[in-house]
């Protein structure tokens, strides 16, 4: 891990610039990278931190939504009343990531980029119809959460591209959104599944909007519109949550390995969504 | 291969300069360019604890930050905890329940209740366990370091009234 360069670049573009480098890595809270330099599995030329970019840290309100820079650490997002009462599900994902220790350092972005299909942070914003705002070479782009990862540990990022942002839409009111991960321990753990769930409601209860997003049941983490679509028109009733359940189902494909079976995150992914969607329907109640 | 640089902080009040290759932690500055070696390697991937520290006023591993992230920012050891030879309460309060056998872990945990107390001066155990839970001891079976935190915690709260 000694034969690389560090340079902590205080523009995007310089960022960029310096991530076009043979084997650059962008370094946000490290909390993935340095352990795989650690382990040799990357192999980085030049460590590009990120942090000294004022757009990368912190969490601003525009245009009724919020812009939450790349490599903000997970405390932060709980410590912000704003962000916690629109997006609670967004931040209780991304809290749910390691100790108090990796919270003071770990970013969302990270947690997108780092491409793991049980990422905690990506079926949360998935839901959320988060974006990220991409700068590379050729400029800024933006970019659907879900088309940035591309399978285990892959992303459909090009040379010198990086995210710089995410942005998380204006809420209506009577919205409300959940995300729920199986453990077989209590804290610090890989999802054996996860799932989110995004409701809008109207006056009268009924959903108007939905977005459902499963993780660790794929190469990829989700986003499953028939589970949406399931519910829709619904006050969530038992068959609403049936018809939830059978779509959440249908849409894994996941391994089977020492963590779960196949059958047992199938299972799984079914019954969290259920309990994501009364959890989420909950909230958008009280979101007047 | 790579050069060295230069780095300024302030570690425990005090304006420190080193040099370090980009690839080292911050927690082999500390140990071996600082000579601070109250925070501990226990597993180097940020799952044990043995290394925290407050970087910025925020509670990390040290294992998993790059010495040359700290150009400029506030770190903060077990070193800095007692002052002038007096011991902070929490250090005593585990002599007092004998929350450690071996020590490795503990000033990494010493570090890590002080953020939880200037946190949250009234956590319940289940708050206290949580906030420990990335701390990481394989002897005591952490219920004395439990009863030391909520200890101290109730007796700070008596100094403040």
């Amino acid at each position: 891990m000694s034969q690389v360069e560090y340079i902590a670049p205080t523009s995007p573009e310089q960022a960029s610039a310096a991530l076009l480098a043979a084997g650059a890595r962008p370094l946000g809270g490290g909390t993935d990278l340095l352990v795989q330099l650690r382990a040799g599995r990357v192999a980085a030329g030049v460590i590009v931190d990120i942090k000294r970019i004022p757009e990368a840290i912190g969490i601003r309100q525009e245009g009724g939504g919020f812009v939450i820079g790349a490599a903000t650490p997970g405390i932060t997002l709980s410590e912000h009343r704003a962000l916690c009462l629109a997006w609670p599900g967004v931040v209780e994902a991304a809290n749910l990531i390691g100790s108090t220790q990796i919270q003071g350092r770990a970013s969302m972005a990270g947690n997108l980029c780092n491409a793991s299909p049980a990422a905690d942070s990506v079926p949360a914003l998935v839901a959320a119809r988060a974006t990220c705002l991409v700068v590379g070479p050729g400029g800024r782009r933006t970019a659907a959460v879900e088309s940035i990862a591309v399978g285990p540990g892959r992303t459909s990022l090009a040379a010198g591209e990086f995210v710089l942002e995410i942005h998380l839409p204006a809420r209506p009111a009577r919205s409300g959104d959940a995300y729920l991960r199986f453990i077989p321990r209590t804290e610090m753990d890989i999802a054996v599944v996860g799932a989110a769930v995004n409701l809008t409601l109207d006056a009268s209860g009924v959903i108007t909007d939905a977005h459902v997003s499963l993780g660790a049941v794929a190469p990829t983490v989700l986003l499953v519109p028939e589970a949406a679509a399931a519910l829709i028109g619904s006050r969530l009733d038992d068959a609403a949550l049936d018809r939830l359940d059978a779509a959440a189902r249908a849409a894994c494909h996941p391994i089977s390995d020492k963590r779960g079976t196949l059958e047992f995150r199938t299972k799984i992914a079914g019954v969290l969504a259920r309990r994501a969607a009364v959890i989420a329907y909950g909230r958008a109640e009280k979101r007047a | 291969m790579s050069k060295r640089q230069h780095i300024s902080a302030v570690v425990n009040g005090d304006p420190v300069e080193f040099l370090s290759d980009a690839g080292t932690t911050l927690l082999d500055a500390l140990r071996d360019q600082l000579g601070l070696t109250g925070s501990k390697e226990g597993c180097g991937s940020g799952d044990c604890g043995a290394c925290s520290v407050m970087l910025d006023g925020r509670l990390v591993c040290s294992c998993l930050v790059l010495a040359v992230e700290a150009e400029g920012r506030r770190v903060e050891t077990i070193e800095g905890l007692a002052e002038g030879g007096v011991l902070h309460p929490l250090q005593q309060k585990f002599l007092e329940h004998a929350a450690l056998q071996c020590g490795f872990c503990t000033p990494g945990i010493l570090v890590a209740a002080k953020a939880l107390l200037e946190a949250n001066p009234d956590p319940t155990e289940s708050e206290t366990r949580y906030w420990l839970a990335g701390n990481l001891c394989r002897c005591t079976g952490y219920d004395k370091i439990i009863r030391a935190v909520m200890d101290t915690a109730a007796e700070l709260r008596q100094v403040r009234v």
